[in-house]
């Protein structure tokens, strides 16, 4: 595998919209080409080596190619987005948008990441060391098929309207939960290892939520038994959960709550 | 003005039975002359094709149904966008695009004239204002009549004169071109979550049925001397089995006759040529419709052709959308406009896989290729409905090639090999006919072949070129190279201005709205007037002075006054 | 009714209301010596508005910011300086426009989408939330008329019409006779569903009172009574699941219903999902009879603002022109999150009073940048200005199109001039347009 390290350089505050950095679009690509790379600060448009030092090398196929990150781009959006293949590690917090319709590949940030990361998230790896904001692996606005496949990982927290109409795929949280997780969820999985405060699974029609922690159960889901160990779409899970159908709002729903007890 | 030679190009102008002879044409001062002017621009066309501006009969591209689709679909705005240009304003949207896209978009594919068909007449000045921001093209808009009190009150009362008078003054106050009718009378019923479920099915509390309505509005169109005749989507779009009502419905104005045109324009029939009872075994019926039309001297058709894509189906026909929804269970939007329609959106995935969407891109093909006149048989996909306008250039390439129809059907479901006649057809459209069914037919129609669709003397300087050469290319072989052509017009000239170049805007510009201002007899007109105030008062949300759209609302207005004042004399 | 009018003593008939989305079109205003001397059916707060024209100090002059203090200027040297402060901007924020005609937004789009801006409406802190609703789910609705003409059962949820929108109860839900409902409220069930007693619950056939931030639970359990399913809990929001499924029952059974809803709640607990589950109820209901559902819009224009940007964009607020296309999403895209996350870098407001309306951070942004501010009056906004432009009251002094809540619209009329050089926000706008594409 090739790198190319990108390390930021004084970043304005009007923040940048940098969907340009994956490793599909570096592959094959010289590091003067990738310094030309378009991306927007506020009206202006820029290029990459203007906000970044681009070092290393790219691989010819996106597979081959890593980049790395030095430091915080918190002001940084899109990063990853539309990502088929390869690998892009954060070494900080990052802004709006990772890995927005992802399909393949893995992005790695090892801080916080804002609002909206993985959204309609199709395919591959997304892990998050530090915490997630808003809408994490959620639908864009409107959208009624939201993350498809692949994975996220986050070992903090998430914030609220995680999974917001997902349809597939896996979102596992090792923290607390925003609320309204798994909001007209339809397939797929969500497991919050920590506590959600409410609302989880609020109007979902299929799929199934895991809470290990303290959550309250909106009066619309049904109490179905007390399952050990269960195992849902291949994860195993360990210890004894009560289960609850629904959200019985909608009707014919057959979404399912894991309650750990 | 500036004068324009377009030379040397192939020229496919049916109405003026020219089809496919070299030719050059003149323009001057907008209009298509004899002669070229004196320090006339020269645009050398050989090794192209030229046709009149494209013309649209049937397309929803503007007014409060269509901007709440808009914003019930940021998710498709966000496939399609085109950002500001030095010339173009920016834009999103690939099945609702914003108003200033529409323009660029129906330009890039040589069309010069658009007509948007469904307009809530209480909503008219919303209608307008989006027609001001679409630029690029002739517009117009149809006035919504189906579930009228008044048209329904009058027609029940027999008071023909009465309905003709009052729907004179519903043109004059929404600045409206054609008399719009959706779902007749089912509009009105689903006011209480009902609907009409065939021609002789009556209004709930008005005592009048589809029949009736359709046939009183066809001869108070006659008798007001409108240029189109009257608009009409049949009851039961989309519904099972429904082929029997489109064909009841192609006969029910039958003793209605225009000497220049039909007198029935029925759209959309691909949604109307189902059979089957029940989903498993849905099928085409095209062909009986076809031969029905094919029968039938006072009714044209359009298609409403399905091209298989993520859409956004609209209409005034509230119960459709309802029930369209409740079998997707997508998000749904309905719009109940007082006293007069009912329109709904919801929107709806044509996937290829899907056996009736396949079934439902092959009737809108057959219904193409099976009626024998394309004269009778316009080319529309109901935008959005069917999908976008877009795909007209897809739609071309199917309707010239068999080897297209063929690589498509071995890709879709094989339910649209099965069930309907697609397979089996053999006809490929020329260019002449193309040119028929997306110009020279639908300006008939609109009863605008005067200036539009068409090349002859007198015609609008608005001329489309593509960038096919018709000697050396087989369409129905080359079907993909005839698609692109018909994506990207070499030039599209509008009143003698060039619009587009290889596809790109060079020029924008704000074209005609057209509408159409019958007078009836004064005394007539008075009576009903004072039966309007008295009912505004009462049923509507709005003064009848607010009602009627003002001027400063229509941007360049072609007003088009019609001396009627026998009707009521 | 002529444009201009001077000297003469006239009535204005037919005029509409240019202050709360009612948008009552039946004003009549009496004008001596162009001045309004009396406004014949408009509610209390529709007749202050008309009289506001006539307010002392009403600022006349454009001022402008010169080491820190404000001065008088022309309207060229505050239109050239409003340009210059947006030409130079590289993340200009061009907010407000619910109490402006549709004219001038056409204008002010323009110029976000010239200069690469981000324009929101106060749609953004009002009723954003229901945006994002319809736009995940849809909206059953329907014209004022139609509720006037066939409502039997009319709820009025989060919301206080007798004091937001005095004349929607007379005009178009309770009081009117109607064409299938002749004994006008007679014929018609009113149900007040809030957090406290207000005075619109007082005159209701039925009130009821939800538990604070519990909306969303409550409305999921109608939902559930309505489908057919169990509810899990005795009490649900604070009402009793006995008295849900009786509500549930005479929902399915009217002949056509709708539900109004206000900030009450697209503001509180689940805000946009509060919105989500109402709109998805009354899908339900439509399964068993007619409903329909309708937003309060407050600002007499702001559902206008909306209209106009969808049409132009395809996006009804927050929309992002950085790119040189159109990008939209609230939570990125929207006013707030733009100042908060201190992206902005010079603001024109517009036709609205975010100083006193937005969270403090925000306006502490606000503070920081040049500022340039378009409206009638003297506002907190207006006292952080750069550049001010005093403009004529739209509705009143000005004429331009506006949407009611129902998005019928209307041509609300001029019927006094406005102070002498004072300009309508549209002739400014269209000024500051063209001086910013001047020589491009
Ligand atoms: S209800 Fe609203 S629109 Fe009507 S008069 Fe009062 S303030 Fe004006
Ligand atoms: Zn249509």
């Amino acid at each position: 595998m090739k790198e190319i390290i990108l390390t930021p350089k004084e970043l304005p505050d009007v923040g940048l919209i940098a969907e340009t950095i994956t490793p599909d679009l570096f592959a094959g690509k010289s590091i003067g080409k990738i310094a030309s790379l378009l991306i927007f600060a506020g009206n202006q448009r820029k290029k990459l080596g203007d906000f970044f030092e681009v070092a290393g090398k790219s691989a010819d196929d996106a597979s081959d190619t890593r980049i790395v990150i030095k430091g915080d781009i918190t002001k940084v959006k899109m990063v990853g987005k539309g990502t088929k293949a390869g690998e892009i590690v954060i070494e900080g917090s990052a802004g709006m948008y990772v890995g927005e319709e992802m399909r393949g590949g893995k992005i790695t940030v090892l801080g916080n990441v804002d609002s909206f990361a993985g959204q309609t998230m199709r395919g591959g790896e997304l892990v998050i060391k530090g915490n997630a904001g808003d809408y994490l692996g959620a639908a864009y606005r409107g959208d009624w098929r939201g993350m498809r496949g692949g994975v996220i990982l986050v070992e903090g927290n998430a914030g609220a309207e995680t999974g917001l109409f997902m349809v597939g795929g896996k979102i596992k949280i090792k923290g607390n939960c925003g609320t309204f997780a798994g909001v007209h969820m339809k397939k797929g999985l969500i497991i919050i290892e920590g506590q959600t405060p409410e609302r989880a699974g609020a109007e979902m029609t299929g799929g199934s939520i895991v809470v290990m922690g303290d959550t309250d159960i909106l009066p619309t889901f049904a109490p179905v038994n007390e399952e050990k160990n269960p195992e849902i779409d291949g994860e195993k899970l360990k210890g004894t959960f009560q289960t609850y159908s629904g959200d019985h709002a909608e009707r014919g729903a057959k979404g399912m709550l894991y309650k750990f007890v | 003005m500036a004068s324009l030679i377009i030379k040397n190009g192939t020229v496919y102008d049916p109405a003026n039975n020219v089809n496919g002879e070299k030719m050059d044409i003149y323009i001057k001062d907008g209009k298509i002359v004899e002669k070229a002017a004196r320090g006339a621009k020269k645009i050398d066309c050989n090794g192209k094709i030229i046709m009149p501006g494209g013309v649209e009969i049937h397309s929803h591209i503007a007014g409060g149904k269509v901007n709440s689709g808009r914003l019930l679909r940021p998710e498709d705005h966000k496939k399609l966008v085109m950002p500001k240009t030095k010339l173009t304003r920016s834009g999103s949207g690939f099945s609702t695009p914003s108003t200033f896209m529409t323009g660029y978009l129906y330009s890039k594919l040589g069309y010069t004239t658009a007509m948007t068909p469904a307009m809530p007449p209480l909503m008219a000045r919303h209608t307008h204002e989006e027609l001001n921001d679409i630029p690029m093209l002739d517009k117009g808009s149809y006035p919504l009549t189906d579930g009228n009190w008044f048209i329904m009150r009058y027609l029940k009362d027999g008071d023909i004169e009465k309905a003709a008078a009052y729907a004179a003054w519903l043109l004059r106050s929404t600045k409206g071109f054609a008399l719009k009718i959706t779902n007749p009378g089912g509009t009105e019923a689903w006011g209480w979550g009902k609907n009409c479920k065939s021609l002789d099915d009556p209004v709930p509390y008005f005592d009048i049925t589809p029949r009736e309505i359709i046939k009183g509005l066809a001869e108070v169109n006659e008798m007001l001397g409108l240029p189109h005749s009257i608009h009409l989507q049949a009851n039961n779009l989309g519904r099972l089995g429904n082929y029997e009502t489109t064909i009841d419905t192609i006969k029910v104005p039958s003793g209605t006759k225009n000497k220049d045109r039909q007198t029935l324009h029925l759209t959309h029939v691909q949604f109307h040529s189902y059979g089957g009872d029940s989903w498993k075994n849905f099928e085409s019926e095209a062909e009986t419709v076809a031969k029905a039309v094919n029968k039938t001297d006072n009714a044209i058709i359009d298609t409403g052709n399905v091209t298989l894509d993520n859409t956004t189906t609209m209409t005034a026909d509230g119960p459709m959308e309802y029930y369209l929804q409740s079998l997707t269970h997508f998000k749904w939007m309905n719009r109940d406009v007082e006293l007069e329609t009912a329109p709904g959106i919801t929107p709806f995935i044509y996937s290829p896989k899907m056996s009736t969407a396949a079934i439902q891109w092959a009737i809108g093909l057959e219904l193409g290729l099976l009626i024998k006149d394309p004269w009778k048989v316009l080319m529309t996909t109901d935008h959005p409905n069917g999908g976008p306008f877009t795909r007209y250039p897809r739609i071309i390439s199917w309707l010239m090639s068999r080897p297209a129809r063929d690589e498509m059907l071995e890709k879709v479901n094989a339910a649209a090999g099965k069930r309907s006649s697609l397979a089996s057809i053999d006809r490929e459209y020329d260019f002449n006919d193309i040119a028929t069914v997306t110009r020279a037919g639908q300006a008939r129609s609109l009863g605008l072949s005067e200036t539009k669709g068409h090349l002859g003397i007198g015609a609008h300087g608005d001329v489309a070129v593509y960038d096919i050469d018709p000697d050396n290319m087989d369409p129905s072989k080359d079907f993909k190279g005839i698609e692109k052509a018909f994506s990207a017009a070499a030039y599209t000239i509008k009143g003698g201005e060039v619009l587009v170049r290889d596809g790109e805007i060079v020029k924008v510009t704000y074209g005609n709205t057209y509408w159409t201002n019958p007078h009836v007899d004064k005394s007539l007109e008075k009576e009903v007037l004072s039966d309007i105030e008295y009912n505004f008062k009462r049923y509507y949300s709005v003064n009848l002075a607010n009602y009627p759209v003002q001027d400063k609302y229509v941007k360049n207005p072609i007003e088009l006054k019609i001396d009627a004042q026998k009707v009521g004399a | 009714m002529q444009e201009s009018l001077s000297k003469r003593c006239t009535v204005a008939s037919d005029v509409v209301c240019p202050f709360c989305g009612t948008l009552c079109d039946d004003i009549e205003v009496d004008v001596k010596d162009n001045k309004i001397t009396d406004v014949r059916h408009a509610c209390r707060i529709g007749t202050a508005k008309f009289f506001s024209v006539l307010e002392e100090g009403r600022p006349t002059k454009p001022l402008i910011r010169k080491n820190g203090v404000m001065v008088e200027t022309t309207v060229d040297t505050a239109v050239k300086k409003a340009a210059e402060i947006l030409k130079k901007s590289i993340r200009p924020l061009l907010y407000g426009w619910s109490s402006t005609s549709c004219e001038a937004h056409a204008h002010g789009i323009a110029i976000a989408e010239e200069v690469g801006g981000v324009i929101d409406g106060t749609t953004s802190v009002c009723h954003g939330p229901s945006v994002l609703a319809i736009q995940d789910v849809g909206c059953p609705s329907c014209t004022l008329a139609e509720v006037k003409n066939r409502a039997d059962l009319v709820i009025y949820w989060g919301c206080n019409p007798m004091h937001a929108h005095p004349r929607h109860l007379s005009r178009y839900t309770i009081y009117p006779r109607g064409y299938f409902r002749e004994r006008g409220h007679q014929d018609r069930e009113l149900i007040v569903i809030d957090v406290r007693k207000t005075d619109t619950a007082k005159i209701a056939n039925k009130f009821i009172k939800v538990d604070y931030g519990r909306d969303y639970e409550l409305l999921g359990a109608i939902r559930a009574a309505v489908n057919g399913n169990e509810i899990n809990a005795e009490v649900v929001g604070g009402v009793t699941k006995e008295e849900i499924q009786k509500l549930a029952e005479k929902l399915k059974n009217c002949q056509f219903g709708v539900i109004f809803f206000g900030m009450g709640l697209t503001m509180t607990s689940a805000k946009h999902r509060n919105i989500d589950n109402a709109i998805c109820l009354t899908k339900d209901l439509n399964r068993h009879t007619k409903f329909s559902i309708m937003p309060m819009r407050g600002h007499y224009n702001v559902t206008g603002f909306g209209e106009v940007l969808t049409w132009q964009t395809g996006y009804p607020y927050a929309v992002d022109f950085s790119t040189g296309y159109p990008r939209y999403n609230p939570g990125e895209t929207s006013a707030n999150d733009v100042l908060q996350r201190g992206e902005a870098d010079a603001a024109l407001i517009v036709a609205s009073d975010p100083v006193a309306h937005f969270p403090r951070k925000s306006v502490e942004y606000l503070a920081k940048m040049p500022l340039i501010y378009i409206g009638p009056h003297h506002t907190p906004t207006s006292l952080l200005a750069d550049v001010f432009i005093p403009s004529t009251f739209v509705g009143i002094e000005t004429g331009g199109t506006a949407y009611r809540m129902d998005t019928v619209p209307l041509y609300a009329k001029k019927v006094v001039d406005g102070p002498k050089g004072v300009l309508s926000d549209e002739e400014i706008l269209e000024r500051i347009y063209k001086e910013i594409v001047r020589g491009k």
